[in-house]
């Protein structure tokens, strides 16, 4: 076999090998090819140089120009705050009623408001606090725990039923499953709850059931409490469902609903703007 | 290069082979042995609990990863919406890790506690009765299905061995303690809360009599994310 052999036809080399006559072609690489090659190599141990690479058994090389993902974010986030420190100052040191009434500060609630009710509240209330069953419109003037600005703003703040410490809470008692009372009881209050929104006729039995039972939190005229968290059942809104099959329900076993506290997920700047959001969405008080 | 001297000699040959198949191995393994250094130190991470080991099993076997990453990188975009970025220490238990960059939905890294449980179970039964736009496929039979988790403690034995620090203690009260956490008001707690901080109670699905598939995926997405202490944390600005 001969080392240098060039092939007739195309004039390149050949390596040499022979199959039955056949040979194979030596062709060279391309050269923008080869050099690209050798220019990513080089990169390479630029890179290795420049910027962190390499484990050690106490530590890690961190690189020449002292890159750090984690410092570009802290640093990025620190411009952020600052940008924002004019308006968060304010937001911090200004209760939430004066924010209201100061234009200025109101349009930067707003703004912000609406980013954060999006990614945070919209999953369980809805686009624009439109709502869903058993998660409360936020944009009619029906509230469990008070519409006005200072009432959201705690709601928002420790949540309902949830792990905060300062969380509002209020238990509805299973008047059926523990056999408070009876299901012919249940049914006639169901009745005279619904009459009170003119849906149902009312016995007297439901009226002096309710009265002993349910106005304590209800209140005797059916509006509820907001400081107990007890709904008001004479607006026609039914968090679990209207019609006389979901009252009963409710009575007999309630079902509870659980709004997690965003201190600490949120902070304070970003609370009070939410909170003045859901203050605008129709129902603030 | 004479190409001939390898071609030819098949000791030459060997001994070429094995020196560059050692170095992509060694650039492969050097790491692993120095993530003691490399993961860094925080206050809270501990191994899943076994009722949330069992979640984390289905969430697996549904291919939830497929779509939901659990790995908040360090951009602002991300920091606003999710919260702090991740650390390596929040998936140093993770066989596998779900991290991931390929996004449908959104990333769970930080879930826990940020929905009720009661959202979870309604929102896996039926996405689109809460959020209209999403596209995620229903898990109803999740809460139909009951848990299988009689194996749950050779499951924690076998992350043992690849380095999850269970306990004996642990792995010993593995039954009893996921049964505790899904009933929430019977058996063990304290016990269950000595061996596993922040363990959050059930009943997950609403339904006490039964532990189901439910109760495990809701247990193991209401922890994610919640177990570092960032109060104590102090970012190392050294590590990437």
């Amino acid at each position: 076999m001969a080392d240098r052999e060039t092939d007739v036809l195309t004039g390149t080399e050949t390596t040499g090998h022979e199959w039955d006559g056949i040979k194979e072609l030596n062709t060279p690489l391309p050269k923008w090819w080869l050099y690209t090659f050798y220019a990513t190599i080089v990169w390479a141990f630029g890179y290795f140089v420049l910027y962190p690479a390499w484990p050690s058994f106490s530590s890690f090389t961190t690189g020449m120009l002292g890159y750090s993902s984690r410092a570009e974010i802290a640093e990025t986030m620190d411009q952020v705050a600052a940008g924002r420190a004019a308006w968060a100052e304010k937001f911090a040191t200004t209760p939430v009623e004066e924010i209201v009434a100061d234009r200025e500060l109101l349009d930067f609630a707003m703004a912000g408001g609406k980013t954060i009710f999006a990614d945070n509240c919209q999953p369980c209330h809805g686009a624009a606090g439109s709502g869903a069953l058993s998660y409360p419109v936020l944009a009619d003037d029906d509230w469990l725990w008070g519409g006005g600005i200072e009432a959201i703003y705690a709601t928002v703040q420790h949540g309902i039923r949830s792990s905060s410490e300062e969380t509002r809470v209020s238990e509805m008692p299973r008047f059926g499953a523990d056999e408070t009372l009876t299901p012919k009881e249940i049914a006639s209050v169901a009745d005279y709850v619904l009459s009170l929104s003119g849906t149902a006729k009312a016995t007297e039995e439901g009226a002096m059931l309710f009265a002993d039972n349910c106005a304590a939190c209800h209140a005797e005229d059916g509006k509820g409490m907001a400081e107990l968290g007890a709904p008001n059942l004479t607006d026609g809104i039914w968090l679990y469902g209207a019609g006389k099959a979901a009252i009963v329900a409710q009575v007999t076993a309630p079902r509870h609903g659980v709004m997690p506290a965003w201190s600490g997920r949120l902070n304070d700047v970003s609370i009070k703007q939410v909170s003045i959001y859901v203050h605008s969405l129709g129902g603030g008080q | 290069m004479n190409h001939k001297m390898f071609e030819r000699n098949v000791v030459i040959l060997a001994i070429a082979i094995l020196i560059t198949v050692s170095i992509g191995g060694l650039v492969q393994l050097v790491p692993l042995y120095t993530m003691e250094v490399t993961i860094e130190k925080v206050d809270g991470m501990r191994p899943y609990s076994p009722l949330e080991l069992a979640g984390r099993n289905i969430y697996v076997r549904e291919g939830c990863y497929l779509c939901h990453s659990q790995q908040i990188r360090p951009f602002r975009d991300e920091v606003e919406r999710y919260g702090h970025y991740s650390l390596a220490a929040e998936s140093m238990y993770d066989h596998p890790f779900q991290w991931g960059s390929k996004r449908t939905g959104p990333d769970l890294a930080r879930v826990g506690g940020k929905y009720s449980n009661e959202w979870h179970v309604q929102h896996l039964m039926a996405p689109r009765g809460l959020v209209p736009e999403s596209v995620m496929p229903g898990y109803p039979f999740l809460a139909k299905k009951e848990l299988q988790a009689a194996d749950i403690a050779q499951h924690m034995e076998t992350l043992r061995t690849v380095g999850v620090p269970y306990t004996d203690d642990q792995i010993a009260n593995a039954r009893a303690d996921l049964a505790a956490q899904a009933r929430g008001t019977t058996g063990d707690v304290e016990g269950l809360q000595g061996r596993y901080a922040k363990a959050v109670l059930g009943d997950f699905d609403g339904n006490p009599a039964r532990v189901t598939e439910m109760d495990a995926v809701v247990a193991y997405l209401q922890m994610l994310g919640t177990l570092v202490d960032f109060t104590t944390f102090k970012p190392e600005y050294g590590r990437r």
